[in-house]
């Protein structure tokens, strides 16, 4: 068979050889899990609305100042990452190297920053006497899910930085294509998401109704 | 397009550094005023629907933009979206009736 039959056959949307969502299989991939984490953050956060309902003796502890504006510089540093990840994609598809990988340190160092005064955060909680199960001021099921639901957007943070990190070294070594930098990016731009949940959910429906 | 090839599978939209430092400046303005409701201790369901609605607003515009889902097929978005929003609903359905029922059944 000659390659223009070949190629009759594979363009044939009959064959199987069509690309019907006109993306590469590592940006579905991506797509699939980010509908599937999706799920698992949306099942979290069903079931703490579920419990905090039902305990009437639910803690509101978060005081304007620091927790709140705290927790406000946190979800101002997570969007900026976006942004500086998006520009990060952009340079990347135009083939700047460089600015590239510039984008995505500055991505990092605001993941970091994220995740260090976060953990500033539990310290100070940690420090009132907040443990997973059991708080001084109402039901024990406040440190679970509030532990259980930061934490794990926490570990995708963590898990981000590294994963930016990785692609930050390849792309600048040329071992990846702009494709990959693109992936990642929407792994990011979901962890920021999440946060856009987390944080009116667990930090401004807590504010202490003094 | 990267120099690797891939310049049939889809020619990539490169959005400008304007448009995504709106979109960048519009989520920060929702944020801005959710926080400013929690500082004013807004009634607590008024607040809840206010949250989750500014909430699906900024997702949508992250998902629109920041991950290029607006600027990819149609087929894409009626793949993922649909679905994960029936999901959530279903979860929604289960929980919600039970737990106000709870609520109210409980002593004042």
């Amino acid at each position: 068979m000659s390659d223009t039959e070949l190629e009759g056959i594979v363009e044939s949307p009959w064959s199987g050889g069509a690309s019907p969502f006109a993306i590469n299989s590592k940006k579905l991939g991506m797509w699939l899990f980010i509908v599937s984490d999706s799920l698992t953050f949306s099942a979290l956060l069903v079931s703490y609305a579920y419990v905090r309902l039902e305990n009437p003796n639910w803690p509101r502890p978060f005081e304007i100042w620091p927790a709140i504006a705290k927790s406000s510089f946190m979800t101002f540093v997570l969007l900026s990452s976006s942004l500086t990840m998006v520009l990060g994609v952009n340079a990347a598809f135009r083939g700047d190297r460089k600015k590239t990988v510039r984008y995505l340190i500055a991505t990092m160092i605001c993941g970091l920053a994220f995740v260090l005064i976060h953990a500033t955060e539990w310290v100070t909680l940690f420090s009132e006497g907040v443990t997973p199960w059991s708080n001084p001021w109402g039901t024990p099921l406040f440190g679970g899910t509030f532990f259980g639901l930061t934490g794990l957007h926490m570990l995708h943070v963590t898990i981000g930085v590294a994963y930016l990190a990785i692609i930050a070294w390849g792309f600048g070594k040329g071992k990846y294509t702009a494709d990959h930098v693109e992936v990642s990016g929407l792994y990011w731009h979901f962890v920021d998401l999440v946060w856009m949940f987390i944080f009116p959910m667990v930090y401004l429906l807590s504010v202490n109704p003094k | 397009m990267s120099a690797h090839g891939n310049t049939d599978m889809h020619e990539h939209p490169v959005g400008s550094t304007k448009l995504f430092a709106w979109v960048w400046f519009w989520l920060l303005l929702l944020t801005a005023i959710e926080v400013f409701l929690a500082y004013e201790r807004l009634e607590v369901h008024l607040m809840i629907t206010i949250l989750v609605g500014l909430s699906l607003i900024k997702s949508a515009l992250i998902m629109s933009y920041f991950m290029h889902l607006r600027f990819e097929r149609l087929g894409l978005f009626l793949l993922l979206v649909p679905a994960m929003v029936f999901c959530i609903c279903m979860m929604l359905i289960m929980f919600f009736p039970d737990s106000i029922r709870l609520m109210n059944l409980r002593p004042h």
